[in-house]
């Protein structure tokens, strides 16, 4: 059944949002702390865990498979709802802080990314 | 006539939202393929169509939520709203094997934490070049170069004022909208081509809206390593701005 699939992402999505609104909680801080990412690493365990097969394969897959497709879409419609104006609007001070801040954080992409490997050959 | 197309489009804005922004796809995937040959991806023609078409939307309305302001089109903010994006996120890891994320881990919180720090530092940075002395003033807008979440979360909590929160807000607006148009082109350059360099960027990024579009338009298959450790970013960001960063800030100035 198709909608099995979609059962278990939806699951999945609110166990991690539960996760991460209860670390958020227990740290003091009024935020979700990596509720979806923890709602990822569930749905990755339960799809390489046999157990779970009923809800992982066949027509259940397409469930799952139909939203990781309607992702890009739905990014778009993100975009188009950005505070675009706002961002434009904020001054020189907005506009160089936020650049400055994505140049630098681009240019650790290659070195951290070189720390990782260099773990993994050790 | 003008009411009854209004009575119809409103009722059934989610189902208008699919269809413009279907549209928008095909429009963008045409352009890509006719006028760039390819060389520009499709989706990232959408996500800058999208864009442009949220600071029409913000100029006509004068809202904040971009081109879901204007009635007919409000079913985008629905359809690109955080509960259908964290669905669709969360989606993407299936199929993700375990042992790709176990290699990159510790990098990946590495990165999270280092993106944090950078972010906050360099934008920290700008406002005492601006001329900013506060340290409260100083830290907020480093936490605004976090992400436009921590900012304000920051400012709040150390007791900024509301131009300076909304300062922080507008520079995290601006990162969050550079990576998502900037990913593609430096992707290359900065070797972001597989599981581990894309844990490690959403580590650093961190801007969930940032690396959802800016991986989506770079290489769809990387976006679930980069998402993971994106959505950590904010939180970490929110803990460590009123705390940590304001002490060090407070030593400092």
């Amino acid at each position: 059944m198709l909608v099995y699939g979609v059962a278990l992402l939806s699951a999945c999505l609110l166990l991690g949002m539960l996760a991460g609104q209860a670390l958020g909680l227990a740290l003091g801080i009024d935020a979700n702390v990596g509720g979806v990412g923890i709602a990822m690493l569930l749905l990755v365990i339960s799809s390489n865990s046999p157990r779970f097969k009923t809800l992982t394969s066949g027509a259940a897959a397409q469930g799952i498979g139909f939203w990781s497709a309607m992702y890009i879409p739905i990014v778009v419609a993100m975009a188009a709802q950005q505070n675009v104006a706002a961002a434009a609007s904020g001054g020189l001070l907005a506009v160089v802080a936020g650049v400055a801040a994505v140049v630098v954080s681009f240019a650790l992409v290659p070195i951290l990314s070189r720390l990782g490997s260099r773990g993994d050959d050790a | 006539m003008i009411d009854l197309i209004t009575a119809v489009f409103t009722r059934n804005s989610l189902i208008v939202a699919f269809a413009v922004i279907g549209a928008t796809i095909w429009l963008s995937y045409f352009i890509a393929d006719k006028l760039t040959a390819g060389r520009i991806h499709g989706s990232a023609i959408a996500i800058a169509l999208g864009l442009v078409a949220a600071y029409w939307g913000g100029t006509v309305t004068g809202g904040t939520k971009g081109i879901a302001d204007i009635g007919l089109l409000g079913g985008i903010g629905l359809m690109g709203g955080g509960m259908l994006r964290d669905f669709a996120i969360v989606s993407t890891a299936f199929g993700v094997q375990l042992g790709e994320l176990k290699k990159a881990g510790l990098a990946g919180v590495v990165s999270i934490f280092a993106g944090v720090i950078v972010s906050f530092v360099v934008g920290a940075a700008v406002a005492v070049a601006f001329g900013y002395t506060d340290p409260i003033a100083i830290t907020t807008i480093g936490a605004g170069a976090v992400t436009y979440i921590v900012g304000p979360v920051t400012g709040e909590a150390i007791g900024a004022s509301g131009d300076v929160i909304t300062l922080s807000v507008a520079a995290g607006l601006v990162k969050s909208i550079l990576v998502m148009i900037g990913t593609p082109l430096v992707a290359r350059s900065i070797g972001l081509n597989n599981p581990q360099s894309a844990m490690v960027f959403g580590g650093l990024m961190g801007t969930t809206s940032g690396v959802a579009a800016g991986l989506a338009a770079t290489d769809p298959k990387l976006v679930p390593y980069g998402a993971m450790t994106a959505t950590f970013y904010t939180g970490v960001g929110c803990l460590l701005g009123p705390s940590i960063l304001y002490f060090c800030v407070s030593a400092v100035f």
